[in-house]
């Protein structure tokens, strides 16, 4: 911890290693909740609540910061009562970091009745049918009641699948609102507001998208609009064009990333922040990540199998209960899908801590390669678009 | 197993149970409740969730009806349900039904008993029932029993009926234990049956004292068709016939008033499905069971005006989903912005960190955490119940309790 008198921002990043090879680095970034060390997985915690995990399993399985949805949490309980109790943090009793979403992806993707103008998103409540409007300075405004350590700008988010001038013109709207969202932002001393860069899967747009909004002063920069169903091979040079032009001192984050193999490659294209709904999702339909890929627990195969989900895992479900005793479970008691929510977030939080290590140590690429093999052994080589993603780092894998 | 009986006050026991089985340490204090799980395992808890609970039971119920379906895997396991289900040092009592599921009616025979799991009916002769066991590999276990005679006409000669199958069961099961050298140390329950029909519970209760018993379950007092009165006879009835030196467990008695009444009749034993049912409903245990109240509780307790908790509940509300006074549901809009803990004087993991408001919210929007933080609550309570009960008992202020329980019951318009 260094003396920070002069900040403008509540948000400090020292970039403690960075690997001599490919784009990876590990940072450590303080935010007013405590130091979260990078590269980070951020487990989704939607409505205040982390999935039947309370906070202090949470906190004992090394999370630093978590996630909360502007948009359900602004529906059900509101931004007045959470202010009432003392922010997320006051209200779910989280003492470390939060990040909250600007609400405007649900809106797009959950509500079939949105309509995107200058002004914002319009959409009609599915609770009670009124018509809503959210704007940059009303998505801010939640947030700041919110109290979140990290907030997200409101981008017009467009499918990464769709191509043409729709996609230019929510790329400008996007910096507009930016701007919008910065003006807007009441506690710029205890809350971070960050960037999300637009531009869909054209480099033109990207590269102008930064360009505009590099020239602001935020203090963290987020990737946005992939990971939506678009190809992989237009997702990883989006990736990579848009670390190429961030700044070195701030922190990139990439949205709605999750799986193993994109957190290890977007790792080594630069990337220090990822959160998915994918691991704590999946784990409450029945499946466990293993470093070789999954288990569906709920899957005869495993009615007899006395072993752990994973025999290397240090998790608290890993040590006591077997794959056997999750599937007898699983019908009759949520308790099983706990256990697999649990083995699940320290899979992925060991994993960037693993990757944090070899970055540190200067081995990552390295680690990457024996990740690789391991994850894909004996299932007819590796991804071709992970393959060119890590050789364009210098990252070969044999 | 050991039971010794420091203290009898107007029927009622205290005591202990020693040597409760394959871990020698353990105590038992009685009257107690062991701890209800779903297939094994406590309700939406994992084992630092439960950790957090106080005053822990030293004795697990499981049951067969979640159980019996996992026969093969368990008999392939070997080492018995207790390892199993990740808590090897735990004391297992293993009973034949779910108490939180009631089952149908009509699928019982001479030679045959027949539990319900989450695949369906399974139905088992005592060889089967007996093959079962040794997987589960129990510290105590129920005999096998024909139990269906709850419904509110069956007539006399089925219920004498139920009484001799559940006999020649016993006999059976006592039988094949010899054989067993998985159940070498396992305690056999006997269990009385009868229905309503006094004769029947007296013949019952005689007759399977007589057997080689290491404890008694009654049973058929779960659906709660016969008067108060009623029940209360039979089971002093019963309890007369019982030896002294061996535990009386009860099946499907919950709630807190209700154990009052089983506790002065002479029961040891409760099953804690009541504080999941509680859960499950969205509410929390709210009734105050503190026998030492300052003299102005009292006097508001006089009035009937009892604790802000569950004097709150208006009579209209208590009537929906069996929900009774001793709870309060946190479902309920006027909670939404109720930032105080579930109880003031509560320790448990959820009142400690957390307020009504956020439990309110997490059952509005269908949260898995609501289900783990009022099964903590409710689980801590409802052992904390227990402990006062048996604190009333050696400081003989049990009257005391009981008033103030009864205070509490009078806003229940289903016990009026």
């Amino acid at each position: 911890m260094g003396s920070h008198t002069e900040r403008t921002s509540a948000l400090v990043l020292r970039v403690v290693a960075e690997c001599p090879v490919s784009k990876a680095r590990a940072c450590e970034l303080s935010l007013p909740h405590g130091p979260v060390h990078t590269p980070v997985f951020m487990p989704v915690g939607t409505q205040g609540t982390l999935k039947g995990i309370t906070v202090d399993q949470l906190e004992a399985l090394g999370c630093e910061i978590c996630l909360g949805n502007t948009y359900h949490l602004g529906m059900r309980p509101g931004p007045e009562l959470i202010k009432k109790a003392n922010g997320l943090h006051g209200f779910m009793n989280w003492k470390r970091n939060l990040l909250t979403d600007s609400g405007g992806f649900q809106m797009v993707s959950l509500i079939e009745l949105s309509e995107v103008t200058e002004e914002g998103v319009k959409f009609r409540s599915p609770y009670d049918g009124k018509e809503i409007l959210l704007t940059p300075e009303e998505s801010i405004n939640i947030q700041n009641a919110l109290g979140s350590d990290i907030m997200m700008q409101l981008d017009d988010v467009v499918s990464s699948t769709i191509s043409g001038p729709r996609v230019e013109e929510a790329m400008h709207r996007s910096i507009r609102w930016l701007d919008r969202c910065i003006k807007a932002n009441k506690n710029p001393e205890r809350q971070n507001l960050f960037a999300i860069i637009q531009g869909g899967l054209n480099p033109e747009l990207r590269k102008k998208c930064l360009e505009e909004m590099t020239k602001r002063d935020v203090p963290g920069f987020a990737i946005g609009g992939l990971s939506g169903g678009e190809e992989k091979d237009h997702f990883w040079k989006m990736v990579t064009l848009s670390t190429d032009d961030l700044p070195r001192d701030k922190p990139r984050y990439l949205m709605g990333v999750g799986y193993a193999t994109d957190l290890v490659v977007c790792v080594a294209l630069g990337c220090d922040m990822f959160d998915c709904v994918f691991p704590t999702r999946t784990a409450r339909f029945g499946t466990a990540l293993v470093p070789w890929g999954s288990l569906q627990l709920r899957h005869k195969q495993f009615a007899k199998d006395f072993q752990p989900i994973d025999p290397n895992c240090e998790c608290a479900t890993c040590k006591r209960y077997s794959r056997a005793f999750i599937h007898a479970i699983f019908k009759t008691n949520t308790a099983a899908m706990h256990h697999i929510t649990i083995h699940n977030i320290a899979y992925q939080l060991t994993l960037m801590r693993l990757v944090r290590q070899s970055i540190v140590e200067k081995r990552f690429p390295d680690f990457v390669r024996s990740f690789m093999s391991r994850m894909y052994s004996g299932k007819g080589g590796y991804p071709e678009w992970a393959v060119e993603a890590l050789a364009s780092v210098n990252i070969a894998l044999e | 197993m050991k039971l010794d009986i420091s203290k009898v006050v107007n029927g009622c026991r205290l005591g202990s149970i020693r040597h409760l089985g394959k871990n020698a340490d353990q105590v038992l204090d009685v009257p107690g409740c062991i701890l209800y799980t779903r297939c094994g395992a406590a309700p939406h808890l994992t084992q630092e969730t439960l950790e957090t609970i106080e005053k822990m039971p030293a004795v697990t119920q499981v049951t067969l009806s979640t159980l019996a379906e996992h026969q093969e895997v368990l008999e392939d396991y070997k080492a018995g349900a207790a390892s199993f289900l990740g808590v090897p040092n735990s004391v297992l009592y293993c009973s034949l039904h779910d108490p939180a599921s009631p089952f149908p009616t009509g699928f019982m025979t001479n030679k045959t008993v027949s539990v319900w799991g989450s695949g369906g009916r399974i139905e088992m002769t005592p060889s089967k029932f007996m093959a079962l066991q040794a997987a589960v590999k129990p510290d105590w276990f129920q005999s096998m029993a024909d139990g269906d005679t709850s419904g509110q006409h069956t007539s006399w000669k089925r219920v004498r009926k139920s009484v001799d199958r559940t006999l020649v069961f016993l006999d059976e099961c006592l039988k094949l234990q010899k054989e067993s050298p998985n159940l070498k140390n396992s305690q056999v329950f006997g269990v009385v049956e009868g229905a309503d029909v006094l004769e029947e519970r007296v013949r019952s209760a005689q007759e399977t004292a007589k057997r080689p018993v290491a404890g008694f379950v009654l049973d058929g007092f779960q659906n709660h068709t016969m008067s108060k009165e009623l029940q209360s006879k039979l089971i002093s009835a019963i309890m007369a016939e019982l030896p002294d030196d061996k535990p009386r467990l009860i099946q499907g008695i919950g709630r807190p008033d209700d154990v009052l009444d089983c506790v002065e009749a002479g029961v040891d034993l409760f099953e804690s499905f009541f504080p999941y049912q509680v859960t499950e409903r969205g509410c929390a245990l709210s009734f105050n069971y503190s026998y030492q109240i300052d003299p102005e509780t009292e006097v508001l307790i006089k009035n009937n005006i009892v604790n802000d908790e569950v004097a709150g509940e208006s009579c209209t509300e208590v009537l929906e989903g069996q929900m009774t006074s001793f709870e309060m549901d946190l479902k309920d809009k006027r909670y939404c912005d109720d930032f105080s803990p579930l109880l003031h004087d509560c320790s448990c993991y959820c009142c400690r960190n957390h307020t009504r408001a956020y439990i309110h919210h997490l059952l509005i929007t269908n949260e898995l955490l609501s289900g783990v933080l009022l099964m903590i609550h409710n689980f801590h309570h409802y052992f904390g119940f227990f402990r006062s009960l048996r604190q009333a008992l050696q400081d003989g202020h049990l009257d005391k309790l009981k008033q103030h329980l009864v205070g509490q019951r009078c806003l229940d318009p289903q016990k009026t």
